[in-house]
């Protein structure tokens, strides 16, 4: 699966970070960045829990 | 469990239907919302929808194809009237009954409003479109209540070109919940840039004009925004047996009665993290207990208490405040990195010998981690604040 991020819609919260650290990281105004696009199987269930708890609702999964 | 409810079709209840889904539970799940529209954010409605910088579109919660993948019973435009926990029923306006196994109250707070026509409120995206189409440049808006809310909502007025006096009841804005000093530094941003400030002043009336003081004075406006806190929507539950007190007052576990969870800004709950009962008006708080009371609701034999940092943020002209734990109530503030005047800082709450809160503006989110650690974990106020800070009066 692929993640999308909608940088300009990010209010920099950090929670997708704490909840997958190897696919999110945030710049230093806080603003979120996408470490890996393409995720495995395996870290599906981390990146469905950063998208439910970002505030922003800035992160979607699109199936390929 | 074959029927879930959820009442309340925004970010706690969002959320709570996504985790049902997400945690295998493949029965009728129906999300009932009064408000018309698809789900939609509420956090930028006094940001980019109020500075006329995004249009409502953008709101949306989660793309149709999302919303779809869920398998909705979804009633949107219908608001819960009443609930019967004995029969295991929720009553809908229109006078249908929904029979449910398990329900989810998420039903949020509406603003608190002031005597007197014509006064604008800030909670749906109808209240944002309606006082946007009237902020145009050299309009005098007055706004009741300098807290979050009023102070994000005068900063884009004072962008778009009004002339905006913010009146504030406390002595300084903010104080009872990050301290004097922090509130005097988060208003002397309005202050720089020509917003007026009147504090100490009690509001009794909208008039025609603007709105009555307690002393008589008449404050003129064009434009009157009332920004005074909120109620919760518990009306609906009046009869049903649950206990509301501000807000549905629940256990550790987000649960009301058996069977019955609350979560986001209608659910008051044990946080067993500072050991107190709160009740959370915060857009993080309302999706992570979404997601606590749907896993406790179906899994209640492998419960899990619900002790989040809570976490809020605000933006204001250039500031990004971001704030974690439960500040109120606290007996000291320390600024420990960053310069207060600078408007770069973090400052950290005391309550008993416990870190409990941090406060950051415009700072790295690596300096500001650490101090949400130290909050998750119950650190020992000796320890995390080091002899280096300076202590600023709250
Ligand atoms: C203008 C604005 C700006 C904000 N900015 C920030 C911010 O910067 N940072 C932050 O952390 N938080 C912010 N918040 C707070 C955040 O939006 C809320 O904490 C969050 O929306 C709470 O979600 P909820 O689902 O609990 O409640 P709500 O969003 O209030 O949703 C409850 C829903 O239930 C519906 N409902 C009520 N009664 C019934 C009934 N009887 N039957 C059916 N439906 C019913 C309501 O109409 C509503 O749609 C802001 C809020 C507002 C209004
Ligand atoms: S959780 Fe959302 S808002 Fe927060 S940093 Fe990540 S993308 Fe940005």
């Amino acid at each position: 699966m692929k993640v999308e991020l909608e940088a300009d819609k990010c209010v920099a919260s950090g929670q997708c970070v704490l909840a997958a650290m190897d696919v999110f990281d945030q710049d230093d105004d806080g603003i979120a960045i996408l470490l890996e696009e393409q995720v495995g199987d395996d870290r599906l269930d981390d990146v469905k829990e950063a998208i439910a708890v970002c505030p922003a609702a800035a992160i979607r999964l699109v199936e390929q | 469990m074959r029927r879930i409810v959820v009442v309340g079709a925004s970010a706690a209840g969002l959320a709570a239907a996504e985790t049902l889904r997400r945690e295998g539970y493949d029965g009728t799940l129906t999300l009932v919302g009064d408000e018309p529209l698809a789900l939609y954010d509420r956090p930028p409605l006094s940001k980019q929808i109020l500075a006329a910088e995004w249009e409502p579109e953008r709101l949306a919660l989660r793309t149709p194809d999302a919303l779809a993948a869920l398998n909705l019973d979804l009633r949107l435009g219908v608001a819960a009237t009443g609930l019967e926990p004995a029969d295991r029923t929720v009553e809908l306006a229109h006078g249908s009954a929904l029979p449910y196994d398990g329900l989810v109250i998420a039903t949020g707070v509406r603003p608190r409003r002031l005597p007197g026509e014509g006064a604008h409120i800030l909670r749906t995206l109808d209240d944002a479109l309606t006082l946007r189409k009237r902020l145009t440049p050299g309009r005098r808006l007055v706004v009741v209540g300098a807290g979050f809310l009023g102070a994000e909502a005068a900063a884009v007025a004072w962008r778009l070109g009004c002339e905006v006096t913010l009146l504030e009841p406390a002595p300084v804005p903010l104080a009872h919940a990050v301290g004097m000093e922090v509130g005097k530094v988060l208003t002397n941003a309005h202050l720089e840039r020509g917003v007026k400030l009147r504090c100490g002043v009690t509001v009794t009336e909208v008039t025609e004009d603007g709105v009555r003081l307690a002393d008589g004075e008449v404050i003129e406006a064009d434009e009157v925004l009332v920004a005074v806190g909120s109620l919760p929507n518990t009306e609906w539950l009046a009869g049903s047996g649950l206990t509301v007190g501000d807000g549905v007052v629940c256990d550790e576990y987000c649960a009301a009665a058996p069977n019955v969870y609350a979560a986001g800004d209608v659910a008051r709950w044990y946080n067993p993290l500072f050991g107190t009962s709160m009740r959370i008006e915060h857009r993080t708080t309302a999706a992570e207990q979404g997601m606590a009371a749907a896993r406790n609701l179906l899994r209640p034999e492998a419960g899990k208490p619900f002790a989040p940092v809570p976490y809020f943020w605000s933006d204001q002209y250039d500031m990004k405040i971001q704030a974690y734990g439960y500040l109120r109530g606290h007996d000291e503030v320390a600024l420990v990195e960053g310069d207060l005047a600078e408007r770069k800082f973090v400052a950290a709450y005391r309550t008993g010998d416990r870190v409990t809160g941090a406060l950051a503006v415009g700072m790295p989110p690596k300096a500001i981690r650490q101090w949400r650690q130290a909050i998750a974990t119950g650190a020992a106020w000796h320890d995390s604040v080091r002899t280096t800070v300076t202590a600023v009066e709250s």
